[in-house]
């Protein structure tokens, strides 16, 4: 046992006193419903694999109501990922110069946002015409 | 010569991963999550076993599963990885090898799966 015993402050709740850190909890804390949703379609894979009687024990579980709402609750915290993720990306990408002028962080988190609803039509287009 | 750090490599999936889900995860929680299993906007058969099957039996939709089940949890994991230190939990070896060692084992199953499902 170490006989120096240095008083460390206690930090619990630290984030919860600051609305900028219950924020920056909140947008990390996306990545557990990233995850959860990751290992629901891994599931589905490894059902899908298996055969068509895991597949359909799969999608039983994933017709549910709690697995609606777990779902409905997930599209809420990815949303919001996708909405800081390019709200922070001015901060992360190198500076692009575009005619002698940088950038602007609300050009750089604009384009980022209309990306991701073009994108996001694209994949609801293709997955009406892969599954309809 | 100085050993050099593999953090790039791993802030290279969690920007991967990141990028991905910002762009596609809102649609495909939509898609998987809610139109497809309830036949909301689909029809009531879109998640089939012949339909699902169909498009990862494709090599472009093999490759698409297999990125968003790898890259999502290569995001996930990194990202929560350099939070836990927030939170009071010592970021050792034991947090290293949970939160890299799930997404690299998901990475595997994945594409285990993808794989016995053929082409």
């Amino acid at each position: 046992m170490n006989a120096r015993r240095p008083y460390k402050r206690p930090m619990p709740g630290w984030w919860r006193k600051n609305p900028f850190f219950v924020e920056y909890v909140i947008h990390e804390a996306t990545a557990c419903f990233v995850a959860a949703y990751a290992f629901i379609l891994l599931a589905g894979l490894v059902c899908l694999a298996m055969g068509e009687q895991s597949w359909n024990a799969w999608l039983a579980q994933v017709r549910s109501p709690m697995a609606v709402l777990a779902h409905l609750i997930m599209l809420v915290a990815i949303a919001y990922h996708s909405y800081t993720w390019f709200r922070i990306m001015p901060k992360t990408l190198p500076p692009i110069v575009i005619g002698g002028k940088r950038m602007s962080p609300a050009a750089i988190t604009g384009g980022g946002l209309a990306a991701a609803a073009v994108t996001s039509l694209l994949m609801l287009g293709l997955a009406w015409g892969a599954l309809s | 010569m100085s050993k050099r750090s593999n953090e790039p490599i791993f802030w290279l999936l969690f920007g991967a991963g990141g990028m991905l889900s910002a762009l596609l995860g809102p649609a495909l929680v939509l898609i998987t999550g809610i139109a497809a299993p309830l036949g909301l906007g689909l029809s009531p058969d879109a998640f089939s076993y012949d339909k699902v099957h169909a498009v990862a039996v494709h090599w472009l939709g093999k490759g698409f599963l297999f990125l968003v089940v790898s890259l999502f949890l290569w995001h996930a994991g990194h990202r929560i990885f350099h939070s836990l230190h927030d939170f009071g939990i010592h970021a050792g070896a034991l947090a290293r090898a949970l939160c890299y060692g799930v997404p690299a084992a998901a990475t595997v199953i994945a594409a285990a799966a993808l794989l016995a499902i053929g082409f």
